[in-house]
């Protein structure tokens, strides 16, 4: 479904992407894990075409995304951090992106699920960061597209919404969408992935399943996996 | 992008900036109807006011709305929206509000104006409409330097330079250069000079229509004499529009190559 051919970035002296090839395969979910700053937003992005590679390819559905856009009706991106105009409505917004991306919309059932309908008329400056998120979260699964893309999705979520997004993601998998997100909560992650990508520096240090991780690391669980693959790199210290 | 820009006036009309934008043109314009007493006077006033202000205003509003709305912009990005649309449907949802801010705020103590002496409308069009244009063109170059940097201060800075520029230091060095070198012949270089300036192309059209000769200044001068008032007039404002595409050039060029 989707093909990182050897994508190359740099941001002035950092190399943020170095050389990544992953194949993203249709109907299961993927992560993308590492540290901070280890290019996982970026190697989205240039997926979204919203960062342009210095070299490689990126292709959905076996063509080049590059310089397109018409290919993002089938996909939708939930980012990391709640990038919404601050005085519309909750309702504005959710009515105000499928006139946008010209697709139609269904929320009704996803709003009542994480609890949006008792704001829906309050302007998105008046929410809390969990509130936002689970606005960022209807928005994200009211089309009916073959590919979600979640970065961070958990980010600020109660534990019953947390719970509620982990039912969504087995139901959209059933329904064959593709998934692929990044999360820094380990045990979010070993339940709800098929496969592990983990970037490291811009570098695929790991492609697999969590069995894989597990075997290959020799651990008992995916937080210990993660931690001694970057041990065993010893150049980030700071993994949050 | 008719949508972003339908989004992006409907955005505006709830910003209290865009609401006392109007009401200071409003005050503005009946200020200068009730006090100037001679309408050509009131018409120099406005003048002034649409040459200097309406770009400057334009530039302000350019920059902030665009950092304003960054996030926003992310979120249109992902979306399957061509980039282009998305920059230039913000620059002309910026544009037209404030064009309509401009053409209402003046337009009304005008229409008050006409409504008890009879005076000639037609300048006071051509006035309205440069301001439409000199707004959007600023508007426009704002935003080219906004979408060019993710810094602010840097964005907000290069803006106002660029602005005074064109709005004041244009003018000075022009008529440094004239002086330093009056033993040439100066009309044509003159003349080159100011198609690269909206500002000066926009004074130059209305005092052409005017016919106000002292305050033509040297290029109006020359525009009138090398070309006659119509002819002058034509130009200056074709010119006028063809630097109403640099900014859709610069924008597109630029959001083009950008990482977002």
């Amino acid at each position: 479904m989707v093909r990182f051919i050897e994508v190359c970035k740099r941001f002035g002296k950092l190399q943020v992407l170095d050389n990544v090839s992953i194949d993203v395969e249709k109907g299961i979910r993927t992560a993308i894990l590492g540290p901070n700053g280890s290019g996982k937003t970026t190697l989205i992005k240039t997926l979204l075409g919203m960062v342009i590679p210095d070299s490689g390819d990126v292709l959905f559905k076996g063509e080049s995304v590059i310089g397109k856009h018409k290919y993002r009706r089938e996909i939708v991106y939930m980012p990391q951090i709640a990038l919404f105009p601050q005085n519309l409505t909750v309702k504005e917004l959710l009515d105000l992106i499928p006139k946008l991306r010209r697709q139609s919309a269904r929320y009704d059932g996803l709003i009542e699920r994480f609890g949006v309908n008792e704001f829906m008329h309050k302007k998105m400056n008046a929410l809390s960061g969990g509130m936002r998120q689970k606005v960022n979260l209807v928005l994200a699964f009211m089309f009916d597209v073959p590919l979600i893309i979640l970065d961070e999705p958990t980010n600020g979520l109660d534990p019953v919404a947390v719970l509620e997004l982990k039912k969504l993601l087995r139901e959209e998998e059933e329904k064959g969408r593709t998934i692929i997100f990044t999360s820094h909560i380990m045990d979010f992650v070993q339940q709800m992935a098929d496969r592990i990508v983990f970037l490291l520096e811009g570098v695929v240090k790991f492609k697999g399943t969590v069995e894989e991780i597990l075997q290959e690391t020799d651990s008992s669980s995916l937080e210990e996996a993660v931690a001694s693959l970057i041990l065993k790199n010893q150049k980030v210290k700071d993994y949050a | 992008m008719l949508k972003i820009i339908g989004y992006v006036i409907k955005d505006l009309l709830r910003n209290r900036w865009t609401l006392f934008y109007l009401l200071f043109y409003l005050l503005v314009g009946f200020a200068i109807l009730i006090f100037s007493g001679d309408f050509s006077k009131s018409t120099v006033s406005f003048l002034q006011i649409i040459l200097i202000l309406t770009p400057l205003i334009g530039t302000l509003f350019g920059v902030m709305y665009y950092y304003n709305s960054r996030d926003f912009i992310e979120l249109l990005l992902a979306q399957p929206i061509r980039r282009r649309d998305v920059f230039i449907g913000q620059w002309l949802g910026v544009s037209v509000s404030l064009g309509t801010s401009l053409v209402l705020g003046l337009g009304i103590p005008f229409l008050w104006y006409f409504a008890q002496y009879e005076v000639a409308g037609d300048q006071f069009v051509l006035l309205l409409l440069l301001g439409f244009a000199l707004g959007t063109i600023f508007t426009g170059l704002a935003m080219a330097v906004s979408v060019s940097t993710d810094n602010k201060i840097r964005g907000f800075g290069y803006a106002l330079v660029l602005w005074l520029l064109m709005a004041v230091v244009y003018d000075g060095f022009l008529l440094l250069a004239l002086i330093a070198f009056r033993d040439y012949p100066l009309e044509k270089f003159a003349l080159i000079a100011t198609v690269f300036n909206p500002i000066d192309l926009a004074r130059i059209t209305i005092l052409l229509k005017l016919d106000i000769s002292a305050l033509m200044g040297y290029t109006g001068a020359v525009f009138r004499e090398f070309l006659g008032s119509t002819t002058g007039m034509i130009l200056a404002s074709s010119v006028l529009i063809l630097w109403m595409l640099l900014p859709f050039a610069l924008i597109t060029l630029i959001a083009k190559k950008r990482d977002f």
